[in-house]
């Protein structure tokens, strides 16, 4: 399989507080891929350096062969690598159908195209993607009055609605009804399976991260501590000393 | 109910057609109030739709006015002895100078405040919130103070334009139109613009930007499009505010922050920010109010206004659209509830 995201000794710090230290990591096209590591180890730091949130310090980031660790935040979405934020962000003020509307990729998007309105075909794509969530009961409600894990399946089907090739997902299942988090896992599955759309996740959840990902990346204190498929990962005492001296 | 729409916007239409010929005496007042709805719509389409509160929209007014003055000038004599001269009277203007004049330079006004638009907003895009609206305020305030140090455009004393060449009954109507003109343009165009993406982008813009980048929305060009259309019909009202004041001075008149920069917001906030009616009927409310304190209450007329401005931003933010919004949701298509989902889209 060819490398979708290559992170090459990436540094980044927030004043004096060192969030990532000389991190490496690639990203597998096709794969599902996870990163975990206990609270404030810098997975959600990661993310933001790969999508040009914040400049890094040092290090290179390519997307595609594509050095992108200069670019900025809407050019990288345009390129096909998405996010989902860890404190869900939709247009709460917009019901759902509205907020997948304004999701359509804007890759291919001229100004010219943007002062069309929408066509059929986008309705119904919307409609399909909020049925593959399961919000399409809900999906002329407002949705800042929805529930913290509807929202966040909203956001999820905003990211399908983009198109991307790879979508980092800042926890999806935090705040997810326990009963809910087997639909979601599917949901993610076939998202990878079925759209081909490359996964990377940030997670808490060892069962889910460990039922999905193909490969996952662990950090501690900014660095990073481990690598490996989900058994070595699962067995790794540095692994498990990690998360227990964090609590 | 579907013949509703239409039938009410052809009452409205042949209203607006005759209005000036049922109230003969109130031409220029009704152009005024049309002043008011394109500055109220224009002003709504960063502030409302788009999140971004400008105080700085009287710079394309003011700009509007100059530019079309030299343009309008300019096509039959030289601008610097005209204006050195303090123009009228000395410099005669045949019928086709004057509405050829008038026209370019209208053209020409709003054409340039569109490009002014690119380039402040270019600058100005990257403040957010109250820096937005200070450092566009900076903008306008600094231009007046340039142009009424400018010979050339008249410094201080401003520039007189040639007088409506024919009956100034008929010139009234004349301005009217212009007015109701361009404000018919501009409502329908954004009757329409608000339903397309682009519409839903800025938007997306205005309710969280972060998350609108993050999505690939091409969050400056948007912005900058949004500003740049907005400018250009404040620079034409401008234009026509020129030609038809005849005489205007920089500070008092052109880049007026105080009055006009201030009342296109209030006329918003009263009828509700964000809604396509609400800057109409908010530019309604306030020239309504406006025109009778100035009759009834001079010399309180100030501390009214004052007042109303003080109770809206504290009492009435979201303006009467917004609190129809909260208080009638089905009349608007909000659902919060989860009951029934009938309807299409
Ligand atoms: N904007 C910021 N300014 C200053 N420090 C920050 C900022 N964002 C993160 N940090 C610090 O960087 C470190 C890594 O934070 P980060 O959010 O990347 O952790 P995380 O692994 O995502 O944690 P969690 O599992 O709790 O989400 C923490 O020490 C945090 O306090
Ligand atoms: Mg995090």
């Amino acid at each position: 399989m060819d490398t979708i995201i290559e992170v090459t000794d990436v540094s980044k710090s927030y004043g004096g507080v060192i969030a990532n230290k000389d991190i490496s990591m690639q990203v597998k096209k096709g794969s599902i891929t996870g990163l975990i590591g206990p609270n404030g180890s810098g997975k959600t730091t990661m993310f933001n350096s790969i999508v040009g949130y914040h400049p890094i310090n040092s290090g290179s980031i390519k997307f595609e062969g594509k050095e992108i660790s200069k670019l900025q935040v809407p050019q990288i979405a345009r390129l096909g690598l998405l996010r989902t934020f860890q404190q869900t962000r939709i247009y709460g003020d917009m019901n759902g159908v509205e907020n997948m509307l304004v999701s359509q990729p804007h890759r291919k998007m001229s100004l010219r195209d943007a002062f069309t309105k929408n066509k059929n075909e986008d309705y119904e794509r919307a409609d399909h993607l909020l049925e593959f969530v399961g919000l399409y009961e809900k999906r002329f409600l407002q949705s800042g009055s929805l529930s913290f894990g509807q929202q966040k399946l909203l956001e999820f089907a905003m990211a399908l609605m983009n198109e991307p090739t790879c979508l980092l997902l800042d926890e999806p299942t935090a705040g997810i009804n326990p009963t809910l988090i087997n639909g979601l896992i599917d949901r993610l599955q076939r998202a990878n399976s079925e759209f081909g759309i490359t996964l990377f996740i940030i997670e808490h959840n060892m069962r889910v991260i460990m039922n999905m990902a193909d490969h996952i990346y662990c950090l501690a204190h900014g660095e990073m501590l481990a690598e490996g498929n989900p058994s070595d990962i699962q067995n790794d005492q540095r692994v498990v000393d990690a998360y227990l001296g964090a609590h | 109910m579907t013949m509703a729409r239409p039938l009410f916007y052809a009452a409205l239409l042949i209203f607006i057609v005759v209005a000036p010929f049922i109230f003969p005496d109130f031409r220029t007042q009704l152009a005024t109030l049309w002043l008011m709805i394109i500055v109220a719509l224009t002003w709504d389409m960063t502030g409302g739709q788009m999140g971004y509160n400008s105080l700085g929209n009287i710079f394309f007014y003011g700009t509007g006015m100059y530019v079309c003055a030299v343009v309008g000038i300019g096509i039959a004599h030289p601008v610097a002895e005209y204006t050195n001269a303090s123009g009228g009277g000395i410099y005669k203007f045949t019928n086709t100078q004057y509405f050829l004049g008038a026209f370019l330079g209208i053209l020409a006004a709003g054409i340039f405040c569109a490009l002014c638009a690119l380039i402040i907003g270019y600058f100005t895009f990257s403040l957010r919130g109250p820096y937005f609206a200070i450092g566009t305020l900076g903008v306008a305030i600094a231009a007046g103070e340039l142009v009424s140090n400018w010979d050339f455009v008249g410094g201080g004393q401003g520039i007189a334009l040639p007088v409506y060449p024919n009956d100034l009954d008929q010139g009234k109507l004349f301005f009217y139109f212009l007015f109701a003109i361009t404000g018919v343009v501009l409502f329908v165009f954004l009757n329409w613009m608000y339903k397309t993406r682009f519409g839903a982008a800025i938007n997306a813009i205005r309710d969280d930007e972060e998350k609108a980048e993050a999505m690939g929305i091409h969050t400056l060009r948007y912005k900058l499009t949004t500003w740049a259309i907005s400018a250009f019909f404040v620079g034409v009202v401008g234009g026509i505010s020129a030609y038809q004041l005849i005489h205007f001075e920089p500070l008092e008149t052109a880049y007026q922050t105080i009055n006009l920069g201030i009342f296109m917001v209030v006329c918003v906030l009263l009828g509700g920010k964000g809604t396509l009616w609400g800057p109409v009927i908010g530019a309604i409310m306030f020239h309504v109010f406006k025109e009778v304190t100035w009759n009834y209450f001079l010399g309180w007329q100030w501390v009214a206004l004052g007042a109303l401005i003080v109770v809206t931003v504290v009492y009435f933010q979201d303006g009467l659209m917004g609190w129809l919004k909260h208080t009638k949701p089905e009349w608007f298509g909000i659902r919060v509830e989860s009951t029934s989902d009938e309807g299409a889209k």
